[in-house]
């Protein structure tokens, strides 16, 4: 039996863009925070987009919990994903922001409704439901975002450097909610950032992606060790 | 995944498909009848389609120089006037030609400058002699100037309002006068422009049909256009139109490739923008001159329209409006134009989502194809497509009983590329904003349409309808050729009572069918302002 076997595994996945091929070997580790680093293409979007199904390998395989979900659209996979921005439809109110995430055509029964108003207690926003987003600050925004990956109810949740835009102390407000449901629900989390206090406070695994590679992987802590990662160490300035 | 983009691919190729199938029908029917009466087809290669042809050019090349250079001097003289009151209303003014129909526009302009019109009496003072009124090579002249001076004024404008700001403080602070600043700022910006323009202009009047059949006269101010649908409808000498039709394909051809050489849009801005940091340099006697050039330019857009308004004033309204003729007519071209708008708009919807499908893959030749699908259109005039299929369905169905369905069809493929620039720019930007999202989410087809595509996407597409709608319900192409007793709209019902002199009739139905026009350019305009940033 395969260790990490409800984690997602990349084996040897590969992604050709005009004048570099990318190639992941990559064990994330089920029930955990894993930040993913690495300066900017490198390839951290790419090996968020090839685990959520937005793009396709061009060879290789990737599995999640042991299925191989290679072929598999973006909406039958495992996956919640919360991107930079753009994470709500405008026109829709909070409520229906969510319920998508519920039901892809907005049918929604009580159970429904009731895992709604969960979620949006649980993220902070009750009573703010019949909001529409552009009534909501930058963080209540992707708090929205993140009441949608609970009631999603997937295993896996990719984010790619979603509070970059957000100030330094509700980015770490956001990260300790993000840890919070992480522990809640056992979650496998993907965190893409360019901070490396945000890998130090949420992570307890990393990976560093450099031109194309995972040139580094393992435990936060020995990522920030003197005798850690070479390539990591200098990409941070140390 | 695959599976989902196959549909949005599908529905593109399904619209080139439609336009295809229009344009390859038409041509069938042509080589069909070339070949059948070959010695026919050589026989029409005559003087007489060499002098058509030469006119169809010149009079096209003299439309655009009385069209452009007074479009530059206007241009300029509301460039150096970004404040003057009113302004605003001549810009808006100067956009409504675009949704007027051009038989209204023939007799507006006849009853101003006619042999009987509203000023014939002060014209023929000055001539010293009876006005003959304008027919003919002037009558054209009028006609396209009356069209294409708002437009080539525009879009000059738009060309000026591209100088930055600091250009005119600089210019301002060097104590450029009038003169130098024409020559070194506005004249450079007007100069690029310039090709693209004037081609616009030239393809509009070498493809016009309607201002040549009503004003134009016999056989001397004759288009190849008017000539194709005087072969069909009068001589019935399908042998001569399909020879027409052919060397006006090559013509609007040749002259469409190299307006794309040149950068050109071949297809005019629907809007109209205000704008103009410009400070205000003009001295007095400048101040006056514009002024002036202004009112004229003013007074020649709103005269013609002031004379359909009258004159259609003075006509027995009750009795028209009562009349089963007219509420007949009235409602055919309803019924017939909100269909070609929905089929327009649905055109336009499916081209721009199966580019977009094809752009997540890699670029190929039917996205171009795709991308270009409003080039096919404008290639092959209205008239052609319609001259085309009468020749192949005459043989086989009664070409009058298919009327119905080839106004629409035609009609839809000609507001097709209005329509795709009236929703291309939401949709775009819906796509980048909601397509990944959409794709997480699994919303698609009938869920996506519902949930995001028609909430985000619906005033652009209701701004495109109403001005397709606008376009197809002043048309008088395809029905000319097709028209009959049984099968009648309101540009017809006008060419006929004009065609038998019924003036008081055709200013009465005139009137009505520029409202009508021009309420649904309202609407669109109307629609397409009030957009969400």
């Amino acid at each position: 039996m395969r260790t990490n076997a409800r984690g997602v595994v990349l084996e040897n996945a590969t992604f050709a863009y005009p004048g570099m091929t990318l190639a992941f070997e990559a064990r994330i580790a089920a029930g955990a925070v894993t930040a993913v680093m690495g300066p900017s293409g490198s390839g951290k979007s790419t090996l968020l987009d090839l685990v959520a199904g937005f793009r396709r390998p061009d060879s290789g395989r990737i599995l999640i919990a042991g299925r191989d979900v290679t072929g598999l659209p973006p909406d039958r996979r495992p996956v919640s994903m919360i991107f930079q921005e753009n994470n709500l439809f405008a026109h829709l109110d909070v409520a229906a922001n969510v319920g998508l995430g519920r039901s892809p055509g907005l049918r929604l029964s009580s159970d429904d409704r009731a895992a709604i108003d969960a979620a949006l207690a649980r993220t902070g926003l009750a009573g703010k439901g019949g909001r529409l987003p552009r009534e909501l600050s930058g963080g209540e925004r992707q708090r929205v975002a993140l009441a949608r990956a609970l009631v999603r109810d997937r295993p896996v949740l990719l984010m790619d450097e979603p509070f970059a835009s957000l100030g330094p102390a509700l980015r770490e407000e956001m990260l300790d909610l993000v840890c919070e449901l992480q522990a809640e629900q056992n979650l496998c989390v993907l965190l893409v950032t360019h901070h490396p206090e945000d890998a130090r406070r949420a992570a307890s695994h990393m990976l560093f992606v450099e031109s194309g590679r995972i040139a580094a992987a393992g435990a936060t802590d020995d990522f920030f060790r003197a005798d850690g990662p070479v390539a990591f160490r200098r990409y941070i300035g140390l | 995944m695959a599976m989902r983009l196959d549909l949005r691919l599908l529905a593109g190729l399904a619209a080139l498909g439609f336009l295809a199938a229009l344009v390859g029908g038409a041509f069938t029917g042509m080589l069909y009848e070339g070949a059948d009466d070959r010695s026919g087809v050589l026989g029409a290669f005559d003087a007489y389609l060499w002098r058509i042809a030469r006119f169809t050019l010149w009079q096209a090349a003299l439309s655009t120089l009385v069209s452009v250079v007074p479009a530059i001097a206007l241009a300029r003289a509301l460039s150096r006037h970004p404040a003057f009151p009113g302004r605003a209303i001549i810009l808006r003014l100067f956009a409504l030609p675009l949704g007027l129909p051009a038989i209204v526009a023939a007799l507006g302009l006849l009853e101003l400058y006619g042999r009987a019109g509203y000023l014939a009496a002060p014209l023929g003072w000055i001539r010293g002699d009876a006005w003959p009124g304008i027919y003919g090579l002037s009558g054209i002249l009028v006609a396209h100037a009356f069209f294409n001076i708002p437009l080539a004024t525009r879009l000059f404008l738009e060309s000026l309002d591209t100088v930055g700001n600091d250009q005119w403080r600089l210019a301002s602070q060097l104590g450029m006068g009038a003169g130098s600043s024409f020559r070194f700022i506005e004249w450079p910006v007007m100069r690029a422009a310039l090709p693209g323009i004037a081609g616009l202009v030239f393809m509009l009047c070498i493809t016009s049909f309607t201002l040549v059949l009503t004003l134009g006269g016999g056989p001397r101010a004759t288009t190849l256009e008017v000539a194709i649908y005087q072969s069909l409808r009068f001589d019935f000498d399908p042998a001569r139109a399909v020879v027409l039709t052919i060397v006006q394909v090559a013509l609007t051809a040749l002259v469409l490739a190299m307006l794309s050489r040149l950068g050109a849009s071949a297809v005019g801005e629907a809007n109209l923008t205000v704008s103009s940091g410009r400070p205000h340099t003009a001295g007095f006697g400048e101040a006056v001159l514009n002024g002036g050039l202004i009112a004229a330019g003013a007074a020649f857009v709103v005269a013609p329209l002031a004379a359909t308004l009258a004159s259609g004033l003075q006509a027995d309204l009750p009795r028209l409006a009562t009349e089963s003729g007219v509420l007949r007519a009235a409602a055919t071209s309803l019924a017939l134009a909100s269909l070609s708008a929905g089929l327009a708009v649905m055109l336009a919807l499916a081209l721009l989502s199966g580019r977009r499908a094809f752009e997540a893959g890699r670029p190929s030749l039917l996205a171009a194809a795709m991308e270009a699908g409003a080039g096919f259109v404008l290639v092959v005039p209205p008239i052609v497509i319609g001259a085309g299929w009468f020749i192949l369905l005459r043989h086989s169905v009664d070409v009058f009983a298919v009327a119905p369905v080839m106004v629409v069809a035609v009609n839809a493929a000609m507001a097709m590329p209005f329509a795709m620039r009236a929703i291309r720019p939401a949709h775009d930007a819906s796509a980048t904003r909601h397509d990944r999202l959409c794709a997480s989410l699994g919303i698609a087809g009938r869920a996506r349409l519902r949930l995001v595509d028609w909430p985000v996407l619906r005033r652009p597409i209701l701004t495109a309808a109403a001005f397709a709608m606008a376009l197809s319900l002043g048309d008088l192409g395809v029905i000319a050729l097709f028209g009959s007793d049984a099968v009648q709209t309101l540009p017809y019902l006008l060419l006929q009572r004009m065609g038998s002199y019924r003036t008081a009739d055709a200013a009465g139905i005139a009137l009505l069918l520029g409202l009508l026009c021009l309420a649904l350019m309202l609407i669109a305009d109307r629609l397409g302002k009030e957009m969400p940033a």
